[in-house]
């Protein structure tokens, strides 16, 4: 193990379980457990669990905390308790800070924000940056908590069976419960981030370490940062620092309907400026021909040889038997239907743009 | 724990040579594909020759890329088209599953290589 690496509750578990390790966001981190293409397929047709406590928890709250959330988060703060809003932390010039979900708690002026582990210390000092003048308290407590992805068309049975509470069954997507384990809080919610149905369990770092325990002899496949990449990316999922980063803005990634232009918010005016002048660039999704792997930073050409463009992610989706990226190109060949290629190594394979959206997500209702 | 066929001489790439007359076999070691994960793509432009230790092409698994590096100089003779369409065959037995035949120009090359029981002591570290 490198030096100086974070590890989560479940470290232990990973390396007694034969998991490959690697450094991910400044964590020691499962890759994979058996086969990334088994644990793909695991969380398509059953159901399998990922340690994501790497994952940053920040509670926001105080006397204006919906107004100051409201300022720093491109979407609308979600307004009753118990539901969850999509959306990002941007920079003035609209480059992307983070994307995050956020959490509307049960008491009134009570927000969670759950951000990307390798940008927890730059999202809390962008948030304590731009708290002037509103009465809030941000407080980081990733340290505090575990979270454990449970991910798949079988995951609402399990998730029944080991809470042993019948509302996770009634729980829509992107909502949540308060509930406990180990005598502490628990967060049950209704989401995550391979395309499929599933839960997102947030509990202390001694119950992460029993409820993986447990969802593990309830027969839930262990699955590494491996499969859980290549599953977010079939679903059109964006991964901060390849789809979206300080200089791709959420316009540009193709995630405008996550940023509500109708309110202020930090970033706002550079937004609406790439709306309406146009963006230069857009993240785009590619169907290659034949077998060709293309991956990130490999470039991006027109059928004439211009580069017009870099791959940002790219996979042979074991979902879908194709060869597919996500490119960033310019707005002048990002159309669905252009034609394109991709250099790797030394030859250059024909390429369509397609919709980013590879596979079809079962989210619940 | 990886296997290692006797017989085969091994590089300290992974790959591994059967050595038939002036013909040099050659494929990737069980170690290479266990660390590889399921190779989904076996990229072997079109070359007339190789050179010891370059580049002659690429392995795609779903994890990543990784470069395969000739262990011998010569001209390519054949490549194993069953890789195209099945590159699974290099996961399920590496050892059966040759990826390009090299007629050799220069076979002392081959002393530069490990032998069954080397490769064996040289993953192990």
């Amino acid at each position: 193990m490198e030096e100086n690496l974070l590890i989560t509750p479940l470290h232990a578990s990973h390396v007694a379980l034969g998991a490959k390790m690697s450094p991910f966001a400044g964590f020691d981190m499962p890759i994979q457990y058996s086969s990334i293409l088994n644990e793909h397929e695991a969380v398509r047709t059953a159901a399998g669990m990922f340690d994501v406590s790497h994952m940053g928890e920040i509670f926001v709250s105080g006397p204006d905390a919906e107004r100051y959330v409201n300022h720093v988060f491109t979407n609308f703060a979600p307004t009753e308790p118990g539901k969850i809003v999509y959306g990002m932390l941007l920079k003035e010039d609209g480059g992307t800070v983070d994307d995050l979900l956020v959490y509307r708690e049960a008491e009134p002026q009570h927000y969670l924000l759950v951000v990307n582990a390798a940008n927890i210390a730059k999202d809390f000092a962008h948030l304590k940056a731009h708290a002037g003048g509103f009465d809030v308290k941000i407080d980081n407590q990733s340290e505090h908590w575990g979270q454990i992805a449970l991910q798949g068309p079988g995951a609402e049975k399990i998730a029944v069976e080991v809470l042993g509470e019948t509302k996770a069954a009634s729980l829509g997507f992107y909502e949540f419960y308060d509930s406990s384990r180990g005598g502490k809080r628990m967060i049950v919610s209704r989401t995550g981030y391979t395309g499929e149905d599933g839960f997102e369990l947030y509990a202390s770092p001694e119950a992460t370490v029993e409820l993986w325990n447990t969802l593990l002899k309830a027969g839930v496949v262990p699955c590494g940062l491996g499969c859980r990449d290549t599953l977010r990316f079939e679903a059109g999922l964006p991964l901060y620092g390849d789809e979206l980063s300080d200089h791709i803005s959420p316009v540009e990634a193709g995630l405008g309907m996550f940023c509500k232009l109708d309110k202020e918010f930090v970033g706002r005016d550079a937004l609406a400026a790439q709306k309406a002048e146009g963006v230069k660039q857009k993240v785009v999704g590619l169907e290659i021909e034949g077998k060709a792997v293309a991956r990130a930073g490999y470039p991006v050409l027109t059928p004439e040889g211009a580069e017009v463009g870099v791959v940002t992610t790219g996979y042979h989706s074991p979902s879908l038997g194709k060869s597919l990226c996500f490119a960033l190109v310019d707005a002048a060949h990002a159309a669905l239907g252009t034609p394109l290629a991709v250099r790797v190594r030394t030859r250059s394979f024909p390429c369509v743009v397609v919709k980013k959206r590879f596979y079809q997500p079962n989210y619940k209702k | 724990m990886s296997k290692v066929q006797e017989g085969l001489l091994y590089s300290e790439s992974h790959e591994w040579v059967r050595v038939e007359g002036p013909n040099a076999f050659i494929g990737i070691s069980d170690f290479a594909q266990e660390e590889m994960g399921d190779i989904t793509w076996v990229d072997i432009p079109d070359l007339d020759n190789v050179m010891k230790g370059e580049e002659f092409g690429a392995l795609e698994s779903v994890k990543a890329s990784s470069d395969l590096y000739s262990p011998v100089t010569g001209t390519v003779s054949e490549r194993n088209t069953d890789l195209e369409d099945a590159p699974e065959l290099l996961n399920e037995d590496p050892y059966a599953n040759w990826i390009i035949r090299v007629h050799m120009s220069d076979p002392s090359e081959l002393e530069d290589l490990m032998d069954a029981a080397a490769y064996e002591a040289f993953i192990a570290k």
